[in-house]
């Protein structure tokens, strides 16, 4: 319609334009990490200055690289242990509480992340999981809950009843039909979930400036930024440019290859509005 | 979705009337076990549940109430004294004052940007999916991440805006992003926008792809123009998304940190502190963890009322 009255010549002007700035921001941070700039490792040409600055930080890229690959694959494999579990209870079992239950999982979402980190900071010291990369992992895994419960009570309302009787009928246990038959037949909403889980934990930011005190145990983002108050009050900007592509880039290829399953959890978000 | 609404009618009566038949004697074996397997199944999200939301929420209560700094730990009722301290600190209605402002202002500006990103994508066209995820990309990065990147976009030494905005004549001085009170506002707006429009383009994007499309061609037919179509088909129909939008928008900005945080670090002077950057203040620099606490019980208030409404104008919506 609009493409017959108009011609297509405005719309591509106008959604390319459009796309030059969504990308500009990408692509100069990309081009400046590279690039010389006075007061960074890398004064002058193009090189990998700034990514070795970024080797020898403090604890070392490698350190803070490894810390935050533990707490995203802690933080996964707890959201998909659970809320598989559960998906499948609050979709085919009945069982005293399970309407509350499920409500008071959904609540977690009304509550605001930070005013919970206070009380969390204390009750992690309680439980000795302060400054611990496994207690921060299993708060970021609670924020997750909501989100990957609705998921994988959806997808597994969504697999035929007759498909699992079968598999009680031939002699699985509730069990052994969860892992042999349902388990397949879910996986898309188990991907979904964990892309989210992933990337929630990969570049959250105020859960470890809260709860890790130790600058050794800080996952990335938080290191990039605690590097840019190095070297007294002298800003190396390099650094944290070549900071923002290590962050970035898993995020991106990510999304790249994942883009179906992430827009899927759109839809069920649509559903429920 | 037709599976799912048919099945449950199927299995129910295969197993209801069995156990309605029997009122008297104890449950049949297999229903029972079938209770302990779901409750089983159930467990880890209710421990989840209670360690770590439901035991923090009675604690921030506790603890909003009581003498706690953040070394000594619990020194016993103070009530009501850390809300006092919470509302007459100097800082806490200019922050409640710059949060309304800045939710106002993104939310506002986020959602007509999306709004407007959606219907230009909406159709399929050459080269659609192309923008589609290209608006999306910045979506994929931690808000963190972000902060840093623009932190360094706009830096008066090696930021490349200053000088393209003199070359293309805009301006005639190198431009302050983060200088005054104003700036450092709209340029922390620029980055969210940035950040988050193509998010709420695909929300918006989901709901205007359910809408059916022959509304739009009986509309068509009866010589609708573009504009009353917009207005009286799209806008209407599109309510839940918008809805859902404002929501998260609202929310999420009202809880500003990271962006703040990173980018402005609540200056210049103080201009701008948000109120989660406050409760993080009294915590963490302050070292009272008790008033940070009373902060947080009251965001939790407000927000909670917040939704409320929502919900309620929502269903209104559902009804009429």
């Amino acid at each position: 319609m609009l493409t017959r009255t108009l011609g297509r010549t405005p719309y591509f002007v106008v959604a390319g334009g459009l796309a030059v700035i969504f990308l500009f921001p990408l692509l100069w941070n990309a081009w400046a990490s590279v690039s010389g700039q006075p007061g960074t490792a890398q004064e002058s040409g193009y090189g990998f200055g700034n990514y070795r600055t970024l080797l020898d930080y403090d604890a070392g890229l490698w350190r803070y690289l490894l810390n935050s690959t533990v707490v995203s694959a802690l933080t996964v494999v707890l959201t998909l242990g659970v809320s598989l579990l559960g998906g499948y209870a609050f979709a085919r079992f009945d069982f005293p509480g399970k309407n509350l239950l499920f409500l008071l999982t959904l609540a977690i979402l009304m509550v605001p992340y930070a005013t919970l980190l206070i009380p969390l900071y204390v009750l992690l010291g309680r439980l000795h999981l302060q400054n611990s990369l496994i207690g921060l992992s299993l708060v970021l895994a609670m924020f997750q809950l909501p989100f990957a419960t609705f998921m994988m009570r959806i997808s597994f309302e969504a697999v035929p009843r007759e498909l699992e009787e079968s598999a009680l009928v031939d002699g699985c246990g509730t069990a052994g039909a969860l892992r042999r038959v349902l388990l397949p037949a879910v996986r898309p909403g188990l991907i979904t979930v964990g892309l989210f889980a992933f990337l929630a934990a990969w570049n959250d930011f105020i859960a470890p400036l809260i709860l890790i005190s130790d600058n050794e145990k800080a996952p990335l983002p938080l290191a990039v930024a605690n590097l840019r108050q190095q070297s007294m009050g002298a800003v190396d900007y390099g650094a944290t440019e070549a900071g923002v592509v290590v962050l970035a880039v898993p995020c991106l290829v990510l999304f790249l290859l994942l883009q179906r399953h992430y827009v899927r959890g759109f839809m069920s978000g649509a559903l429920k509005g | 979705m037709q599976v799912k609404a048919a099945d449950p009618a199927a299995a129910e009566p295969r197993t209801r009337p069995e156990r309605r038949a029997r009122p008297s004697r104890a449950t049949p074996p297999r229903w029972r076990s079938r209770k302990a397997k779901g409750l089983a199944y159930a467990a880890p999200t209710a421990v989840f549940v209670a360690v770590f939301f439901l035991l923090p929420l009675l604690l921030v209560g506790q603890m909003s109430l009581s003498d706690w700094p953040l070394l000594a730990g619990d020194r016993g009722l103070n009530a009501p004294e850390n809300y006092a301290d919470a509302t007459d600190g100097t800082l806490f209605w200019p922050a409640v004052r710059f949060t309304l402002l800045y939710t106002v202002i993104v939310t506002v500006v986020l959602l007509g940007l999306a709004l407007g990103l959606a219907l230009l994508v909406q159709e399929s066209r050459p080269g659609t999916g192309f923008f589609r995820t290209v608006y999306f990309l910045p979506g994929a990065l931690g808000l963190a991440s972000a902060s840093l990147l623009f932190w360094g976009l706009y830096s008066p030494s090696t930021g490349p805006l200053s000088g393209i905005l003199e070359e293309l004549g805009l301006v005639d001085d190198p431009v302050s992003f983060l200088g005054t009170p104003t700036s450092a506002l709209l340029s922390t707006v620029f980055l969210i926008v940035w950040k988050f429009a193509g998010f709420y383009m695909l929300i918006l994007l989901v709901g205007l792809q359910r809408i059916p499309q022959d509304v739009f061609e009986a509309a068509r037919m009866d010589g609708a123009s573009r504009g009353q179509i917009f207005r009286s088909i799209t806008l209407p129909l599109l309510r839940p998304s918008l809805a859902l939008t404002l929501l998260l928008s609202v929310t999420g900005s009202l809880l500003a940190f990271d962006q703040f945080f990173i980018l402005t670090k609540g200056g210049p002077d103080n201009s701008t502190v948000t109120v989660v950057q406050l409760i993080y203040r009294e915590a963490f620099q302050r070292m009272d963890l008790g008033t940070a606490a009373a902060l947080s019980v009251i965001v939790l208030a407000v927000l909670l009322l917040f939704n409320a409404l929502q919900f309620r104008g929502l269903r209104r919506a559902d009804e009429s």
